[in-house]
């Protein structure tokens, strides 16, 4: 009776599991079954001549969402690893109670906003950057706000790359003489370059997937940016508009497969650089 | 010169030392900025209609100056209960099959497909809502029903919020040490009997918290509840007798709202966007600080014992 109970306690569980792998399965595999069915390669080549049935490609928003990650990428790394060496190799020689209270604001910092919404993000980047700053719907604005995204995710996988360094490097290098910053720089980076890789690749991973802080800074027109403060559409956002003002589906669907593939190209990417990491460490 | 190659060394260090610390405070100035600018345009809102106005009044019409968001509060409230309704049974499930039942063959299988779910963009999510998911619940033949609405959202804000849950109570079902779990069966328990009487008790704060964590996601979820939620400004309401086909009521949500009408409004009306973001954003704060206090509950428990 009781391996009774148990046998179909496990069945229970084993269906969750399947069911997870199945639903995964479904979504992935409907959208770039029915997604990739529309592709040819004018797709990629021809960008979008808007128009009702949302005829052309999607080259133009492939172009605006490189440049988006591109300049996310170069306002939020810096921030980032540059937060999270402070917090990982700085904080513990924080004695005065000033630098202290710096590693924890930083801290709280990145636990509110790993937790805030991103239309938020997007409210507050359309109030500051669009209209305070007068940058108007522009790759400017919305490159701005999508950092604030990132930055949390960067220090956050920067802390955990640098905190798998072994001290035992940090002790060698300061015991030859080297300062802490040569330490860092030319000690802890290269060992800890993996890692922090992963986190880059994670914040781009973001950006790509991003709709809703674009939705209310990026403006949406479907040409090609050429400049900063122009207006532009990624892919992610060409399928919303493709969905829901151009009803276009088939063509959503397409762009939908494209960012799906993208999308699983950059996890496996992931977890290749995380398995070597703990490879290496091995 | 051993001296003046000290004096360049130690200014190189204190300027590095100084340019991460500014980086470091830079997410504490996002959150302060964000705050900042959000409260800032609200206030005209607040002052002009008054937020216990805002907060129960159901009708929201800017060409009337009628600002109230008590039906978007239950749009979003009445879609997380939903997802919660659908999601944590499979996410807990998945967790516990994942933490404790899984073959270690069948976790790399199960392990990979739920972090996919997690990184699949909220726009595709939102798409195969609308395609498949839509037209399937147009199928229940209840008048009004137009398969838009919360049923639809439900589901997909469920698997959604699936990822979330399921990683974050396995590593609760992990913490557990390995001795609770070796005792009990020692003292003749089943494998079941101990998951159930032991494992999933002593992990109970850090489970409760994952399905808050799941909770804070579902309500700061936009785009694909813009998409197939339906988007009615209306306090949602059942269709038929059945109190049940509330959920197949057309809705909005706190943050369709905002999203749908921030870029034309002006004046008043786009001031009321920004109070409900305050809203939206008090809500998932108290959400998720209760996420944290459980999870740090749960890790000095697991401490104790």
């Amino acid at each position: 009776m009781r391996k009774l109970v148990q046998n179909a306690a496990f069945t229970v569980f084993w269906m969750a599991g399947l069911g997870a792998v199945l639903i995964m399965l479904s979504v992935v595999g409907y959208v770039v079954f029915k997604g990739f069915a529309d592709i040819t390669p004018e797709f990629f080549t021809t960008s979008p001549r808007g128009g009702l049935s949302g005829e052309g490609g999607i080259q133009s928003t492939i172009i605006t969402t490189v440049y988006l990650v591109v300049l996310t990428l170069l306002v939020a790394t810096p921030l980032g690893v540059g937060a999270g060496i402070y917090l990982v190799e700085y904080a513990d020689q924080a004695r005065s109670g000033f630098m202290k209270r710096i590693t924890s604001a930083a801290r709280f910092g990145v636990e509110t906003l790993a937790g805030v919404p991103s239309i938020i993000f997007g409210l507050f980047g359309y109030a500051l950057f669009v209209t305070a700053l007068k940058l108007g719907f522009s790759l400017a604005s919305a490159a701005l706000a999508g950092s604030c995204l990132i930055i949390p995710v960067i220090i956050r996988t920067t802390e955990e790359a640098l905190k798998a360094v072994p001290d035992s490097y940090r002790e060698g290098s300061l015991a030859l003489g080297a300062s802490r910053w040569e330490t860092i720089w030319k000690v802890i980076l290269p060992s800890a370059f993996p890692g922090i890789t992963t986190g880059i690749v994670l914040g781009a991973g973001r950006i790509v997937s991003e709709t809703a802080i674009f939705f209310v800074t990026l403006g949406g027109s479907y040409r090609t940016p050429t400049s900063l403060l122009a207006s532009g559409r990624s892919m992610a956002l060409h399928v919303y508009y493709l969905a829901m003002e151009t009803r276009a589906f088939d063509k959503a669907m397409a762009t939908a497969a494209v960012l799906v593939v993208l999308v699983i190209l950059m996890n496996l990417s992931i977890n290749m650089i995380s398995r070597r990491i703990t490879r290496d460490t091995r | 010169m051993p001296h003046g190659r000290s004096t360049v060394k130690n200014r190189v260090e204190n300027t590095m030392k100084t340019v991460l610390m500014i980086s470091a405070l830079s997410s504490v100035a996002i959150v302060f900025l964000i705050g900042f600018f959000t409260l800032k345009e609200s206030i005209p809102a607040f002052r002009g209609i008054g937020p216990l106005n805002m907060l129960t009044e159901k009708v929201w019409r800017p060409g009337q100056d009628s600002y109230g968001i008590l039906a978007m509060i239950a749009g979003s409230g009445l879609v997380t209960l939903g997802s919660v309704l659908i999601g944590v049974p499979l996410a807990l499930g998945c967790a516990v099959f994942l933490a404790e039942v899984a073959p270690k063959w069948m976790a790399e299988i199960v392990r990979p497909s739920v972090e996919l779910l997690a990184g699949i963009p909220s726009v595709v999510y939102g798409l195969f809502g609308m395609v498949v998911l839509v037209p399937l619940v147009r199928g229940i033949e209840v008048p009004g029903n137009t398969g838009f609405g919360l049923l639809s959202a439900s589901v997909v804000l469920a698997v959604m919020i699936l990822p979330t849950i399921a990683s974050v109570a396995e590593s609760a079902l992990r913490s557990v040490p390995r001795s609770y779990y070796n005792g009990s069966l020692a003292l003749g328990a089943t494998r079941w009997e101990t998951i159930w009487r032991v494992n999933i008790p002593a992990a109970r704060s850090g489970i409760l918290s994952a399905v808050v964590l799941g909770l804070g996601r579902a309500l700061g979820e936009t785009i694909a509840m813009i998409m197939v939620i339906g988007n009615s400004v209306i306090m949602p309401k059942a269709l038929t007798g059945n109190p049940l086909s509330i959920f197949l009521s057309r809705a909005r949500t706190l943050t369709g709202n905002i999203a749908v009408e921030i870029s034309y409004a002006t004046g008043v009306h786009e001031s009321a966007l920004f109070a409900t973001g305050v809203v939206l954003f008090l809500l998932i704060m108290i959400v998720n600080t209760s996420a944290r206090g459980l999870l740090k509950a749960s890790i000095e428990g697991g401490r104790r014992k």
